[in-house]
């Protein structure tokens, strides 16, 4: 995930750390718990595909009948089907996000604390303006615009929603940090600025910026999600999650399973990258 | 039993004192002894003074009179007996009722026992309130009397005030006045002048010591500070690795200290009417667990034999009153206090200046913190600034090393003027002048490791790099006397002093011509300030460094410096040679300071 590189000089001094790190992670055992369950998801999403009885698109019988594991969806595909093909978009688009989202934010954040004076009163008060915004609403407003988007523009709406967010986060983190005398050492010996931040000040948010990093790869799923669920989605034929939900909520009474199969499915996958996030944050604060 | 006389002014009681039985106090879990074999009288208005190493286990000892202990560990044995009642076995309901009313406990941290959301005259008055003793004007009363017997305003804006809106000092006599208010029968004080100005840690200690006698109260001293102890105390308890290693009378403690490391630690101590060669204890205390087989002392003490590390020593008697845990009592000669002495440094050095002072000024935004501040530094000399808290010595510093950058006057470095602020600075100034900061703890980033954090000066400043750098760091940590297993430890895992030899190791990477030192030793053990000096000193003759040396501590100034800049509120009272300013001092603040000063003599 998002776990910043210490700036180490050597590789040879690096390589024991970052093990350790993991070593020490693995002890927790919320962490052992959430990387085998996102580590499940993810492969179930990567594989099932391939395993799949039916194909992404193929009527498999009547709408909402009770045939196969989960039945029929509102067109007549199979639902398990649907749910194994359905996973990869969803994934990949909300974890790029929430990559993208969390270094956006970071950097806003870090370097408005960092700077400090006039600089963090006007990238924060820009910051807030962003804020003042409904994440979901910037991206329905784009996408209502746009014809065709892309799944890049999925991702970056998604990750512009987010970085205001971390932003706030990240500077309040920052600030307790780019007061200690280490960075006031650094910076009496003239290191670069940007060095500084990476080396000195990034290195000790660790434990509460993953814990914003889980939280916000929740947010990210249920927007992808959401934005399927309103017809938002790039390919409308394909399987996805977020859409399943939106084309089988009125199939809830007679054939409850196409909807709650991929919603149980986002279930997983968030509780667990939650309680990876969690233990990585409790193993890195337990290093001070 | 009590008994109540009437006395002049004030009451005076008779109490028992407490009894301590051989006391232990184990980890839960792996059982393994923090404390042990502990004895100790408390007598009737009498202060005992615990002194020990961070690590040998005197806040345990102290908080156990109160039958609590930390989390993670438990009171495994023994007695503590108040009045014949042993207040380990009391029932839960009678310890919170004896805590504070019985037996009271002063914190290291006075800021953090006071509720900052309460006001101070409030939190006296709820002593009484919570016990249901007096009426509403009565406990006012006691809480106006608590504060004058402390020497604080009894008036109702005092009253009114909250913590934050008193100084440190303040803050610390209010909390002795809470413990003093209940009137109890033992007190506990765990360091409580740690961080205070030495002005301030005399008068709380007076303060102390005069409400002891007057209330017979036995008081119980927790303290690193042999210093301290010698102005206070009746008699001393020395603690090592959880075990009492001397105890006696405070005379004979100073006179004849007959354990080694009680003579270790009093080698540590600088003087104020002499200058000494400080001598560290080497080695680290051992923790739970980890402590020797024999004499627990036995891996650190320059008098071990081959018996020291086989048999357990016990407590002997060597005079009355005085015992000593140690094989070789009276074997190893008589301690005197002249060994350590050396000449003070000579004033009449030609001098050699390599960085001048003139007319510095300073500001904090609107306010003027420093005023028309000049002096100079030579080459290979120490220059001290010594005054108390917010008299602006770190402020000159941090002028001086270019972290503060709001400040006007000339600042000559080699016949070059420098820029106010490091960033402004040529590469090589930045290099050849570098700034050691008062907390370890703050200085290093957590999440480095050693060598990462010490190679780096090398390499920004392209000193070395490669095999090159890493060999320099090895030879580096070894003068500052760190093993080479530390290199890939992350500072995290390291003791204070640990941090700050680090810190010095990082400052002399950069090859420095002139280090200025910020009260690089307040946040330590006397015994590691005693070797840091050393290290210092060493460094000084060797490698012809000067240092800007900002203290509070005069006593350590005699033994480092050889210039002295004396300051109040900002300015310069007096300055000159150390030897002339401390032998002959023409000002009153000096001559204040130094009386404040805890001296042994």
């Amino acid at each position: 995930m998002s776990h910043p590189s210490t700036g180490a000089p050597a590789a040879a001094e690096t390589a024991s750390a970052p093990e350790s790190f993991f070593r020490r992670a693995l002890r927790q055992k919320r962490f052992v718990f959430g990387l085998t369950g996102t580590v499940l998801v993810v492969l179930f999403a990567i594989v099932a595909p391939f395993l799949s009885p039916y194909g992404e698109k193929e009527t498999a019988g009547p709408p909402y009948a009770k045939d196969g594991l989960f039945g029929t969806d509102y067109i007549g595909q199979d639902v398990l089907s649907r749910v194994m093909h359905g996973g990869q978009e969803v994934l990949v688009i909300s974890v790029l996000a929430t990559l993208v989202g969390m270094v956006v934010g970071i950097l806003i954040g870090v370097v408005a604390a960092y700077a400090g004076g006039w600089w963090d009163e006007i990238i924060m008060r820009l910051n807030d303006v962003l804020l003042a915004f409904p994440q979901i609403l910037l991206s329905l407003v784009v996408l209502t615009a746009l014809r065709n988007p892309s799944d890049w523009v999925i991702i970056l709406l998604v990750a512009a929603g987010h970085a205001p967010r971390v932003a706030r986060v990240a500077r309040g983190v920052a600030l307790g940090i780019v007061s200690r005398d280490f960075v006031v050492a650094a910076e009496a010996l003239g290191e670069k600025r940007s060095r500084v931040i990476v080396a000195e000040v990034l290195p000790n948010m660790t434990g509460p910026l993953l814990a914003e990093a889980g939280l916000r790869l929740t947010y990210s799923i249920g927007i992808v999600a959401a934005l399927g669920f309103l017809g938002f989605a790039a390919d409308p034929g394909a399987a996805n999650w977020g859409q399943m939900m939106n084309e089988n909520r009125l199939g809830l009474q007679t054939q409850p399973w196409a909807v709650l199969a991929p919603v149980l499915v986002i279930a997983i996958f968030t509780i667990a990258t939650n309680l990876m996030a969690d233990g990585l944050a409790q193993a890195s604060q337990k290093g001070d | 039993m009590t008994t109540t006389t009437s006395g002049t002014g004030h009451e005076v009681r008779k109490t028992g004192g407490l009894v301590i039985e051989d006391l232990g106090v184990s980890l839960t879990g792996t059982g393994v002894d923090v404390v042990d074999d502990i004895d100790l009288v408390l007598r009737p208005g009498e202060v005992v003074g615990l002194v020990g190493e961070s690590g040998s286990g005197k806040t345990t000892v102290g908080t156990s009179l109160l039958n609590y202990s930390r989390a993670g560990a438990h009171i495994s044995s023994g007695k503590v007996l108040l009045e014949d009642r042993d207040v380990l076995e009391l029932p839960w309901k009678e310890v919170r009722k004896l805590r504070g009313e019985e037996i009271a406990y002063v914190p290291q941290d006075p800021a953090s026992a006071l509720n900052p959301s309460i006001r101070i005259g409030k939190q006296l008055v709820e002593l009484h309130q919570l016990r249901g003793i007096g009426t509403a004007q009565s406990r006012m009363q006691a809480a106006r009397d608590g504060l004058a017997e402390v020497g604080l305003p009894t008036d109702d804006e005092f009253l009114g005030r909250y913590a934050h809106q008193l100084s440190g000092g303040q803050v610390q006599r209010v909390a002795l006045a809470m413990a003093f208010l209940p009137k109890p029968k033992v007190l506990v004080l765990d360091e409580p002048t740690t961080g205070l100005d030495v002005t301030t840690q005399k008068m709380v200690l007076d303060t102390m010591a005069e409400l002891c006698r007057a209330h017979g109260v036995s008081a119980l001293y927790v303290t690193h500070d042999l210093a301290v102890v010698a102005n206070i105390a009746d008699r001393v308890a020395v603690m090592y690795a959880g075990q009492i290693a001397e105890l006696g009378p405070r005379d004979a403690i100073f006179a004849n200290p007959s354990h080694p490391y009680t003579r270790a630690l009093l080698d540590s101590i600088p003087h104020l009417s002499q200058a000494r060669a400080l001598k560290g204890i080497p080695g680290r205390t051992p923790s739970p667990g980890r402590r020797p087989e024999g004499c627990r002392f036995n891996d650190r003490c320059a008098f071990a034999v081959d018996r020291c590390r086989e048999e357990v020593p016990a407590l002997r008697t060597i005079a009355p009153e005085h015992e000593v845990r140690c094989h070789r009592a009276g074997e190893i000669g008589t301690w005197d206090i002249n060994i350590g002495t050396v000449p003070d440094a000579d004033p009449d050095r030609p001098r050699d200046v390599i960085l001048s002072v003139e007319g510095l000024d300073v500001f904090y935004g609107r306010k003027h913190v420093v005023h028309d501040v000049s002096f100079d530094l030579a080459k290979g000399e120490v220059v001290a600034l010594v005054g108390e808290s917010g008299s602006g010595k770190t402020t000159i510093s941090r002028s001086i090393g270019g972290l503060h950058k709001d400040w006007t006057g000339t600042l000559t470095f080699e016949g070059r003027q420098l820029a106010t602020s490091a960033r402004k600075r040529s590469a090589e100034d930045r290099r050849r002048m570098q700034y050691i900061f008062q907390n370890p703890y703050l200085s290093l980033n957590p999440r480095l490791t050693i060598a990462q954090i010490i190679r780096r000066p090398m390499e920004l400043f392209g000193l070395a790099k490669g095999k090159d750098a890493n060999d320099r760091v090895v030879d580096l940590m070894g003068q500052v006397a760190l093993g080479p297993q530390m290199l890939h430890y992350q500072a995290s895992r390291l003791s204070g002093g640990e941090r700050q030899r680090v810190a010095i190791a990082r400052a002399l990477a950069a090859e420095p011509d002139v280090m200025i030192c910020d009260e690089i030793t307040s946040a330590l053990d006397v015994s590691v300030q005693g070797s840091i000096v050393e290290l210092l000193e060493g460094l000084r003759i060797e490698r012809g460094i000067s240092m800007l040396f900002v203290t509070h501590n005069l006593a350590l100034v005699r033994s480092i410096a050889a210039r002295v800049q004396i300051l109040q509120a900002g300015r310069v009272v007096e300055a000159g040679s150390v030897v002339t300013v401390m032998d002959t001092p023409q000002e009153d603040y000096t001559r204040k300071l130094l009386g404040n000063s805890p001296r042994i003599d």
